[in-house]
């Protein structure tokens, strides 16, 4: 019985490895940062869920201490619930720096500002990105400042 | 055997993960690659543990996936506002 319990965990880990590497091929080779967010999705969920299942089954059919079953279903419940957090932060911040999605069409325009001045206010951001970081750098000091004083 | 094989291609998604951290064009890029890496790093950490029979890094392991959200959240927060003592009600004025 044992050996069954061990094909089924090697090919949960088959499995998982093939999503992983998947993953990180989209990572590499993805043009934007929203597209490579999708495939680091990839990676975090089909991957590193399948590889975690994987070795489960594995630790319960070679018999190691239960510990380490509990140990990955944690890391496991740890990596479902903060990957997507991260991810819906780093696209909010990206899409808050004034990035655009380049695959999406132009009649639809997604983020903050986008309906409320559709003209002026994230053309600019997307002009010159480095710049309006580096101005909202300074003006921030400057408030920091005038608030210390 | 099988885990041998995942190791390797643990570590082949790591380097993809680096190449794409150091190539990043936007400080986005290389903070999505950083969390990669971080969960790469626990893979690689479980299956090094069953690897060589010893599978007591799984404390790490959990202790990394809790730090890399953490991580990842004060690098976005440093540079959305420029001060992780910012109390981050307000909108900054222009982005």
């Amino acid at each position: 019985m044992a050996w069954f319990g061990e094909i089924i965990a090697g090919v949960f880990i088959a499995i998982g490895s093939f999503f992983y590497v998947v993953g990180a091929i989209g990572i590499y080779r993805m043009p934007d940062v929203f597209t490579r967010m999708h495939a680091a999705g990839i990676s975090d969920t089909a991957g590193a869920g399948m590889l975690l299942i994987g070795m489960m089954l594995f630790a319960i059919s070679t018999g190691v201490s239960f510990f380490v079953t509990i140990k990955l279903a944690i890391i496991l419940g740890v990596i479902l619930f903060t990957s997507p957090i991260a991810t819906h932060a780093l696209a909010q911040a990206a899409l808050q720096a004034g990035l655009e999605p380049v695959l999406a069409s132009k009649k639809v325009m997604i983020g903050p500002g986008a309906h409320a001045e559709p003209a002026s206010a994230p053309k600019s951001a997307k002009k010159a990105p480095k710049k309006a970081a580096k101005r909202r750098a300074t003006k921030s000091s400057a408030k920091k400042g005038r608030a210390r004083s | 055997m099988i885990l041998a094989a995942a190791t390797i291609a643990i570590l082949v998604a790591l380097t993809l993960g680096v190449v794409r951290a150091l190539r990043g064009p936007t400080v986005f890029d290389r903070v999505l690659a950083g969390n990669a890496i971080g969960t790469g790093a626990i893979m690689l950490l479980a299956l090094l543990g069953f690897l060589t029979g010893r599978p007591e890094f799984l404390d790490i392991g959990i202790l990394y996936a809790l730090l890399n959200i953490i991580g990842t959240l004060a690098v976005l927060k440093f540079f959305r506002y420029g001060d992780l003592s910012h109390p981050g009600g307000e909108e900054p004025e222009d982005f």
